[in-house]
């Protein structure tokens, strides 16, 4: 190649809309700022790769297998959607669409039934990107004879070998997912990029759930909000917090109760108003300020 | 004697990336793929071996090249693969493309046999060479 050629990376980067996509990642996700700094710099990379793929300065494919790491809740899931976006859009896979399973989808539950399944799923999502969630489950130490260490060898051998036509994505807890990955050395190696999901902060979660209530056409009265917010300070020490999850329960719930409220007290004709404010009543009924207040 | 049929039975045997072209045509238009085999050759066979499941539910090609590999793997060089893409929409629910993707190393061919009958008639019937050998040995494999 001449050195008179120039690249143009801004158009590189224009042409393949990534922006788009990479737009879509900051307006729909709230917080999660160093997962979104990662998935910068990986955008960033492929698209130097594909130009030096172009001109021949690169042969290989690069290995885009990776593992989501964090607590639940943290937006792992939504998170691998939109990177079966990017990936598409950077033509690192065909179809960009995303299959989301857990161990039941892989391992059979005799002998000679796992292989085929495994494929099946494997066949699935080739052209697109696997999302293992709670991948540690694969692989049970306790139990030699468990069908997971066959379904592994099934994926390790297609991660492997058929790099241009499936980007597997393992996701689950951090501490696991590091004895996991301890336990199969093949798994750590074929795995180029490590995103650590971080929780979520309680002005983050406030957020969100204003973001899921505006979603569905509800809005918070000032008091609710500052109830909802109590909450989440207190449910975060709870068992069980799981980051936006909980929160969407918790919303969930919420209009629930708001829906009885409406029925039983309202007595003749309302306006629309009320029908989509959640109030403060509607959110300190839970039993998580009960619970606090026990303790 | 190069046999062929099917859909592209008048160009030479497509390569695999032609093969994937093809295949991803059918599924963008929602066929299901079926891969099958036989080591008999006659042209009236119609029931050749599902090699798998149709594959319903794939979305790209690499998929059914995968299972293509594993059938090639089993059978390259003794059996006649074929690809077949079934569409399963109302109306049709039939074969909508079908052609072969692989054949034996050796291919004998066919004998025409001359059978006389009453008043000098002649009844002809083709019979393959390699149809003389039980099913499973007749190309070496």
């Amino acid at each position: 190649m001449s050195d008179d050629e120039r690249i143009d990376l801004q158009r590189e980067f224009a042409e393949s809309g990534l922006g788009e996509g990479l737009a879509q990642l900051d307006r729909d996700l709230i917080g999660l700022a160093p997962v979104k700094q990662r998935i910068r710099e990986i955008a960033a990379l492929l698209l130097v790769d594909r130009v030096r793929t172009r001109l021949g300065l690169a042969t290989e494919p690069p290995t885009l297998h990776m593992s989501f790491t964090g607590n639940p809740g943290t937006g792992k899931t939504t998170v691998a959607q939109l990177m079966a976006g990017i990936l598409h859009k950077l033509g690192y896979v065909r179809k960009g669409h995303l299959v989301a399973v857990t161990r039941d989808d892989l391992v059979g539950q005799y002998i000679g039934h796992t292989a085929p399944k495994t494929k099946d799923i494997l066949k699935k999502a080739m052209g697109g990107v696997l999302f293992i969630d709670e991948a540690y489950y694969l692989h049970r130490p306790e139990n030699e004879r468990d069908y997971g260490q066959e379904a592994i060898e099934i994926l390790l051998q297609v991660m492997e070998n058929q790099r241009e036509d499936l980007v597997v994505i393992l996701a689950g807890y951090a501490d696991r997912m590091d004895t996991f990955f301890g336990s199969n050395p093949g798994f750590r190696s074929r795995i180029a990029h490590h995103i650590d999901f971080p929780d979520y902060a309680d002005t983050e979660l406030l957020a969100i759930a204003e973001t899921m209530l505006a979603r569905q056409n509800y809005h918070l009265s000032a008091s609710a909000k500052a109830t909802l917010a109590d909450y989440i300070g207190l449910r975060r020490v709870q068992p069980h917090f799981a980051n936006a999850r909980s929160i969407r329960n918790a919303l969930d719930r919420a209009r629930l109760r708001q829906a009885v409220r409406l029925v039983q007290r309202s007595e003749g004709a309302i306006p629309p108003d009320p029908l989509s404010t959640i109030e403060a009543e509607d959110i300190s009924a839970s039993r998580v300020f009960l619970a606090a207040q026990e303790s | 004697m190069r046999i062929t049929q099917g859909t592209f039975s008048f160009l030479p045997d497509l390569t695999d990336e032609q093969i994937t072209a093809q295949v991803q045509y059918c599924l963008d238009r929602g066929w299901a793929v079926n891969i099958e085999y036989t080591d008999d050759p006659h042209p009236r066979n119609t029931y050749w071996e599902l090699w798998g499941l149709p594959m319903f539910d794939a979305p790209d090609a690499a998929a059914v090249m995968f299972e293509l590999a594993a059938c090639r793997k089993v059978h390259a060089g003794s059996r006649y693969i074929r690809l077949s893409a079934f569409d399963a929409s109302e109306g049709w629910e039939s074969l909508r493309l079908s052609f072969i993707a692989d054949r034996p190393a050796e291919e004998p061919g066919f004998a025409l046999e001359r059978q006389e009958r009453g008043g000098r008639q002649i009844a002809y019937t083709t019979r393959a060479y390699s149809a003389a050998l039980p099913e499973g040995d007749r190309y070496g494999g």
